[in-house]
């Protein structure tokens, strides 16, 4: 029966939006908090006002396990929705999305507060009845609060103490001992999807590239997907393979600047600043490829920018050997280090529980032994042909989440070696047609942060209705806020780098 | 302790010789500052000032200008052009004291000139810069703290980041500067004691890049605070900061 109420797609398979079954809205509930109680993740759950004044409730859930992406939408007759958070908790970000982008009220959800405080995108219809003059006053929220004679509260950011993105974080504590941690985002908003729609325009994919400047290939891939989908375009396999090595690319250079971090926030100097060089020399074998350290401009509908020729290949898988080796001496000394363990084990432990009623994605998730991962769950592109092996841990803490990092860049920089030696001929670019109208598609990338979901809708004219994005940070700032539980608020710094999410990719 | 004493022997010295010895070679493909070769462009050709994601070309009676300030140095111009007019340079040098400045004819760029005598003995052999990002991707954040890497060691110039506005000298901005950051950015600025320097880094911070015209952002930061120094690029190149810090030291 549930059946019936979901159509089921692949990654990167575009259908008729008629195909999507419309759902009264209690059957839609049903179906989405059954779904999910079988183990299923909700990769995006979003409103789409683009169709006569009324809002549409989109569902995607995945089934890693058999490769399947279930969609099924919901008409909502009136302005108010039953939320599924008290029954699902990994709805709950997406739901205050919801009511904060279409005015929608979900009635009885928990804590229904605003997330990146803007404007509605019904104008006139606000949740919290804000008008024009008087704008969202950005992080001022009902913060949950302890109290009691020997309980304080701690306040950080938005700005913070070094080069990094801003946030606010409340901390509830009874001396050391934090209680609680509210994390409340949206000061990096830059109106993304409102932009979208209408779209492509020349400027789409640049945007794209900019929703989390460390995880441009991810997303102009995850882009580049949809669109290709959308367009029937097949992408050269020459062009998958080289997509392939720049993702890989991308993810050994952001783990490497991890661990160097992580070493960095417990005082050990040497892994922090030999990986804060390596990095640099991986950020600079994808500026080789496509001449931006950060892959800007290599990824284009129908294939991408740039051709790797026999010098560069070979540059390439030298200079990657050398960084390798470099990066291996840095980071073992991180796991002889006794001070080092102390510090990284048992801390900031997350259940395997917690991380799947919290539906986390990525290194956090695979780090607490639930092992999702796209490129192997759902492959597209080069990893339909390659195995990525997921590596898991079990004990869902730093050490599990710093120790999984370098068994990340272990096989990613076997998988690129193992790419760029069997460099298939051919072209790298085909030319993508028009996109097809009233189409949906689901576009999955297993991006360095976890997975990437894009979800394109287009009118009857083969434009964007929606484009919906969805970054792995957004299903994760709920797993930091859970790792601080019970911990002491001296070692923020180190969870917080342990899983080192985006907040422009939350904040869209 | 042998091992990690062993890892520092293998790392080996790695910080660049620059600016007393040449700069580090930059990869072939790296997009630095655009020519354009004028006297290849077809009649009414219009092709890269179309294509330009962000507008940064405008062709008129007074001829072609590109606005550095709003290039994204992609390769959608030199796709478009029918004539091979516009090549990208290995230059890494692009920053500018003023914006005008940044209104480029295709041919030669003023760079950035120092800071006046007098500000110059008060914060060029030391200074301190308080970074915002406000709305920034995350990019040109990480190009920045690599200047703090041992291969920049930004530190030997006598610049630092620090983490209070009250200790700094000097604002360094990041990003389109959101509607949620514009008060933050503001209350930092205010926070810091004079003189003080406002340095722009990257195509957000400068002109809003690719997010212009957004509702939610107020397309850079000049249009709030008095800039010093703009360094364009999306991101710049850890280089073309330096580049740029330096010059406005009087150090180059």
């Amino acid at each position: 029966m549930i059946d019936d109420c979901l159509l089921t797609v692949r990654n990167g398979q575009a259908v008729a939006r008629s195909e999507v079954p419309t759902l009264p809205v209690e059957e839609f509930r049903r179906a989405v908090i059954e779904t999910v109680s079988t183990g299923k993740t909700i990769a995006a759950l979003f409103g789409d006002a683009s169709s006569e004044g009324a809002v549409d409730f989109y569902v995607v859930l995945a089934d890693n396990r058999r490769a399947e992406l279930l969609v099924s939408r919901a008409r909502l007759e009136g302005d108010s929705f039953p939320s599924l958070t008290p029954d699902c908790p990994q709805a709950h970000l997406f739901e205050r999305e919801i009511a904060e982008q279409f005015g929608v009220r979900i009635e009885g959800h928990p804590w229904l507060k605003p997330v990146r405080f803007h404007s509605s995108y019904r104008p006139g219809r606000d949740t919290r009845a804000r008008s024009k003059k008087k704008p969202a006053a950005v992080g001022v929220i009902d913060f949950y609060r302890v109290d009691g004679d020997e309980i304080h509260e701690v306040g950080v950011g938005p700005v913070h103490a070094g080069i990094i993105e801003p946030g606010h974080f409340r901390f509830q504590c009874h001396g050391e001992q934090v209680l609680h941690l509210e994390i409340s985002l949206g000061y990096q908003h830059r109106g993304i999807e409102r932009a979208l729609a209408g779209g492509p325009t020349k400027r789409t994919i640049s945007m794209l590239e900019a929703v989390a400047g460390d995880t441009s290939i991810g997303h102009a891939t995850a882009y580049c997907q949809a669109v290709e989908a959308l367009a029937d375009c097949q992408v050269p396999i020459r062009a998958d393979v080289l997509r392939g090595v720049t993702l890989e690319l991308e993810r050994l250079a952001n783990h490497t600047g991890d661990l160097g971090a992580l070493a960095g926030d417990v005082g050990f100097l040497p892994t922090a600043s030999f990986c804060g060089r390596v990095r640099g020399d991986f950020l600079n074998l994808t500026a080789l490829i496509c001449g931006s350290r950060f892959g800007r401009g290599m990824v284009r509908p129908g294939g991408v920018a740039f051709d790797v020729d026999e010098r560069r290949r070979s540059q390439c898988l030298e200079r990657l050997d050398q960084a390798l080796r470099d990066v291996t001496v840095a980071v073992e000394l991180l796991w002889n280090s006794a001070t080092v363990q102390a510090r990284f084990e048992g801390a900031g432990r997350i259940s395997r529980d917690d991380c799947l009623a919290l539906g986390m994605v990525g290194p956090a998730a695979r780090a607490c032994g639930v092992p999702v991962d796209v490129r192997n769950d759902f492959p597209a592109g080069i990893f339909r042909f390659v195995q990525a092996p997921i590596s898991t841990l079990p004990t869902g803490d730093v050490f599990a989440r710093a120790y999984l990092r370098w068994l990340e860049i272990e096989r990613s920089a076997l998988l690129i070696r193992e790419q760029l030696q069997a460099l298939p001929e051919g072209p790298t670019r085909a030319a993508p047609a028009a996109m097809g109208a009233g189409k949906l598609v689901v576009s999955l990338v297993e991006a360095w942060r976890g997975q990437l979901c894009h979800v394109a809708l287009t009118d009857g004219h083969g434009r964007f209705a929606r484009y919906k994005v969805v970054d792995p940070s957004f299903h994760n700032w709920a797993g930091l806020a859970m790792a601080l539980r019970d911990q002491q608020i001296s070692d923020f710094p180190l969870f917080n780098k342990s899983f080192n999410l985006s907040y422009c990719g939350h904040d869209l | 302790m042998w091992q990690a004493i062993r890892a520092r022997w293998t790392q080996g010295h790695r910080t660049i010789s620059y600016p007393a010895g040449p700069a580090p070679a930059l990869p072939d493909r790296f997009r630095g500052l655009p020519i354009v070769d004028r006297s290849k462009c077809l009649d009414e050709c219009r092709s890269c000032a179309e294509a330009c994601p962000t507008d940064a070309i405008t062709i008129d009676s007074r001829g072609l200008r590109l606005d550095l300030g709003r290039c994204l140095f992609c390769v959608d111009c030199r796709e478009a052009c029918p004539a091979d007019a516009i090549q990208y340079t290995q230059d890494y040098r692009l920053a500018t004291r003023t914006r005008e400045d940044l209104l480029y004819d295709g041919q030669t760029l003023k760079l950035a000139e120092a800071l006046d005598r007098k500000t110059r003995r008060v914060l060029g052999r030391s200074l301190r810069l308080r970074q915002v990002s406000a709305g920034g991707s995350g990019a040109e954040e990480a190009d920045l703290n690599v200047l703090g890497t041992i291969v920049f060691d930004l530190a030997r110039f006598g610049v630092q980041f620090v983490a209070s506005p009250r200790h700094a000298d000097g604002l360094v901005v990041t990003g389109p500067v959101s509607e949620n950051m514009r008060s933050a950015l503001l209350e930092t600025y205010a926070a810091i004691p004079p003189p003080k320097l406002v340095i722009a880094v990257g195509a957000e911070a400068i002109s809003g890049g690719v997010f212009r015209g957004h509702g939610e952002v107020h397309d850079g930061c000049a249009s709030l605070l008095p800039v010093d120094l703009f360094i364009p690029g999306w991101p710049p190149h850890p280089l073309t900061i330096l580049d740029g810090l330096l010059r406005l030291l009087g150090r180059l």
